[in-house]
C-alpha cells in the first residue's frame, strides 16, 4: 500500500502541474505536450486502480492517436516556435474565482458524500474478458450506437477535408 | 513462475535482472542487425566488401561509429525549441524500451507477463510517433517539419492495419497474453498432427504479410521511407540532429526493427517454443527449465530471419510516392485485414 | 518511521475524486480563459479525462465493472469529437489566419 500512496502522489503532482501548464502555456504545441503528461499520469492512476486495460487503451487512444492528431493539426495550420500572444481572453482574471468556486463546491460535495471511504485492498486486476463481457453483453446496443457515431465522425471528417 | 533456472530469487534481484535483460534485448539485436545486414548484407548486394578495417571482417566497425558519434558536439539550431529538440529522440527510444517489456523469451524468461500484452505492445509502439513529430517541429526547419508530418501521417495510417492484422491471431489464440499465444501455437496441432505445433503463419498468412508490411512502414524503411527521403527532404525529421542524439534515432530505428521482429516471431512463428509434443509437455508448468536458455536463442534466430527480410526489402525496392502510400494503407491493407478478421472469426466459430 | 506512517494511510477513493475535481476545474478554467480553438479542445479533453478518472476510481471502490466499461464509451466520444472538431478548425484556418474563437462572429447581428 505504501507504493500505491507514493505513486498516487507523484502522478497527482505531475497531472496537476501538467494541467496548469496546459492552461497557462504560451505556445500551442507546448500546451499539447503538457496535456500528454496529464494523460500519461491518468494512465498511471488507472494502473494503480487495477484497471490495466483502461490504462493501455488510454495510451493507445489518447497519446497515440488523439494527441498526435492535435499536434498534426496544429503543425499543419500554424505552429510558431516561441511565445505567442493573444492566447488568452482579455478578461482572463475573472475565470480564476469561477474555477476555484467550482472546485470548492465539487470537492465539498465529494468529501461530504464519500468522506474517507477506503479503497478495497485486493489488488486483483480486472481482466480484459470481464470488460469485454460487459461491453458486448449489457452494453451491446450503446456499443452499436457508438460505432455509428464513429462512422459518422469518419465520414464527416472526410467531407470536411475534401476540397471539391 | 518466479523460479528462473530453478533458482528462487528475491523480487528486487529479479527486477534488476529483468531491466538489464531488457536493455540487452534492445541493444544486442540492434547491433547485430546493423552489422550483419546494414554493413555486410547491403555491401554484398552492392558488390562491395563493406567495412573491413576495424576488427576481423570489420566486426568492430560499429564500436568505432558509436565512438565517433559520442564525441561529436551536441548541436542544435539557433531558433530551435531547445528543450523539446533535446527530449524528442529520448521519447522515440523510450518507446522501443517499453515495447520489449512484454516480449517473452522463455517459460520464465519474460520481463513482464502482462495480461493484455499484445494490446500493450501496439499501444506503446504508437508513442514513438509523438517523438518524431516534435523532433520535426522543434528543429525550426521546413524539411524537418515536412518529414515529421509525413512520418505522423504514415505511422498513423499503418498502425491500423497492424492492429487489425494482430486481431486475427488474438481471435485464434483466444488470448492477448504473449505467453498464452506462444503456448497455443506450440501445443496446437494441424488436423490431428502435432509434429510442428500450429504456428499461426500457416493459418494467418494474410495477417502475417499485412503485419510485416505495416512493420516496414512503421519503421520508415524503404519502400516506405518518405519521412526521411534524402532526395527530397535532406533527412526529414533527423536533418538537424547530430552527435549522440542522432545516434539515439539510429539505435531507435534498428532496435525497433529487432523488437518488432521479436513480436512478429512470438505472434506468428511460435515464439520461444519448440513443439511441445516432442517432449510430451502439456502445460506451462511441465516445460523443462532448459527452455529458459534455449528459448532466447530460438527467439534470436527467428528475429534475425524476420529482420533479414525487412532489410532485404529495404535494400531492394524503390520508394513509394506519398499518395500511393496512403492509398495502399487505406484502400488495400485495411480492407484486406478486416476481411481476414471476419474469415478468422467465422472459422473460429465454425470449428 | 516515515515509511510506517505512510503505510498507515490507506488509499482513499476521495483522493482520486478530489484530484478529478481539481483537473475538471482546471479544464473549465482553460475553456473560460483561452481563445485559441485548439487549446479549447485540449481543455475539453482535460475535463473528459477528469471524469474518466472518477469513473475508474468509483469502479474500484464499488467493485463494479460498469465504471470501466463507461470509460470506453467516453473515449470513443472524445475521439469522434476531436476528429470532427479538428476537421472544422483546419477548414476554418484555410480561410483565415487566426485560430481565435472570438473572431468567428460573422453571424452576430
Amino acid at each position: 500500500m505504501v507504493a500505491q500512496n507514493i505513486f498516487f502522489a507523484i502522478f497527482a503532482v505531475i497531472m496537476v502541474v501538467g494541467a496548469l501548464r496546459v492552461v497557462t502555456s504560451n505556445n500551442v504545441v507546448h500546451a499539447a505536450l503538457w496535456l500528454v503528461t496529464v494523460l500519461a499520469g491518468a494512465a498511471g492512476q488507472y494502473i494503480l486502480l487495477s484497471a490495466e486495460f483502461v490504462a493501455v487503451t488510454q495510451v493507445l487512444v489518447y497519446i497515440g492517436a488523439v494527441m498526435v492528431l492535435f499536434l498534426f493539426g496544429t503543425m499543419l495550420t500554424r505552429a510558431r516556435l516561441g511565445e505567442e500572444t493573444d492566447l488568452n481572453n482579455k478578461t482572463w482574471i475573472l475565470g480564476i474565482p469561477v474555477a476555484l468556486l467550482l472546485f470548492g463546491t465539487m470537492s465539498y460535495a465529494l468529501i461530504d458524500s464519500f468522506g474517507d471511504e477506503k479503497l478495497p485492498e485486493d489488488a486483483t486486476v480486472v481482466s480484459t474478458q470481464v470488460i469485454s463481457d460487459q461491453i458486448f453483453g449489457p452494453y451491446l446496443i450503446p456499443f452499436w450506437a457508438l460505432s455509428f457515431v464513429l462512422l459518422a465522425a469518419t465520414i464527416g471528417a472526410i467531407v470536411l477535408a475534401r476540397k471539391d | 513462475m518466479s523460479a528462473l533456472l530453478a533458482i528462487d530469487m528475491p523480487y528486487w534481484l529479479q527486477t534488476i535482472l529483468r531491466v538489464l535483460g531488457g536493455t540487452v534485448a534492445v541493444l544486442l539485436p540492434a547491433g547485430t542487425i546493423v552489422y550483419v545486414f546494414l554493413f555486410k548484407m547491403m555491401s554484398f548486394m552492392q558488390s562491395r566488401l563493406g567495412p573491413m578495417e576495424a576488427g576481423p571482417y570489420g566486426s568492430l566497425q560499429l564500436f568505432a561509429e558509436v565512438g565517433k558519434w559520442l564525441q561529436k558536439e551536441d548541436l542544435y539550431p539557433d531558433r530551435a525549441d531547445k528543450f523539446i529538440f533535446k527530449i524528442a529522440p529520448i521519447v522515440v527510444l523510450t518507446s522501443t524500451f517499453l515495447l520489449v517489456a512484454v516480449v517473452p523469451f522463455g517459460p520464465d524468461a519474460w520481463f513482464t507477463n502482462f495480461e493484455a500484452g499484445v494490446f500493450y505492445a501496439l499501444a506503446v509502439s504508437s508513442v514513438s510517433v509523438l517523438g518524431i513529430l516534435i523532433a520535426g517541429w522543434a528543429s525550426a526547419n521546413k524539411y524537418s517539419l515536412l518529414g515529421g508530418l509525413r512520418a505522423a501521417g504514415q505511422l498513423i495510417a499503418y498502425e491500423l492495419p497492424m492492429v487489425l492484422a494482430v486481431i486475427g491471431v488474438v481471435i485464434q489464440a483466444g488470448s492477448m497474453n504473449f505467453q498464452e499465444i506462444v503456448m497455443a501455437q506450440n501445443a496446437g496441432e494441424i488436423f490431428g498432427w502435432n509434429g510442428i505445433g500450429n504456428p499461426y503463419i500457416l493459418t494467418q498468412m494474410v495477417g502475417f504479410i499485412i503485419f510485416m508490411i505495416a512493420v516496414q512502414a512503421e519503421l520508415t524503411q524503404t519502400p516506405f521511407d518518405m519521412p526521411i527521403a534524402e532526395s527530397e527532404l535532406v533527412s526529414g525529421y533527423m536533418t538537424e540532429y547530430s552527435g549522440f542524439r542522432f545516434l539515439m534515432f539510429f539505435i531507435g530505428e534498428f532496435a525497433t526493427a529487432g523488437v518488432f521482429s521479436l513480436i512478429a516471431a512470438a505472434l506468428f512463428l511460435g515464439g520461444w517454443g519448440i513443439p511441445f509434443a516432442w517432449f510430451g509437455w502439456d502445460s506451462m508448468d511441465s516445460i523443462d527449465n532448459w527452455m529458459n536458455i534455449v528459448g532466447p536463442l530460438i527467439m534470436f534466430t527467428k528475429m534475425m530471419v524476420l529482420s533479414g527480410i525487412i532489410m532485404w526489402v529495404r535494400f531492394s525496392y524503390p520508394r513509394f510516392r506519398e499518395d500511393q502510400l496512403q492509398k495502399f494503407a487505406w484502400k488495400v491493407l485495411i480492407p484486406v485485414s478486416l476481411l481476414n478478421i471476419m474469415a478468422t472469426a467465422i472459422l473460429k466459430v465454425a470449428f | 518511521m516515515i515509511a510506517a506512517l505512510i503505510a498507515e494511510i490507506k488509499p482513499n477513493s476521495t483522493w482520486y475524486l478530489v484530484l478529478a475535481a481539481l483537473l475538471f476545474a482546471i479544464g473549465t478554467l482553460g475553456v473560460m480563459v483561452r481563445r485559441n480553438a485548439l487549446v479549447l479542445f485540449m481543455c475539453i479533453e482535460l475535463m473528459l479525462n477528469a471524469v474518466n478518472l472518477s469513473f475508474v476510481a468509483l469502479a474500484k471502490e464499488m467493485d463494479d465493472i460498469n465504471g470501466q466499461a463507461v470509460v470506453f464509451f467516453v473515449l470513443v466520444v472524445a475521439a469522434a469529437e476531436v476528429v470532427i472538431g479538428l476537421g472544422i478548425v483546419v477548414a476554418i484556418m484555410r480561410k483565415r489566419v487566426s485560430a481565435s474563437v472570438d473572431d468567428l462572429a460573422e453571424l452576430k447581428g
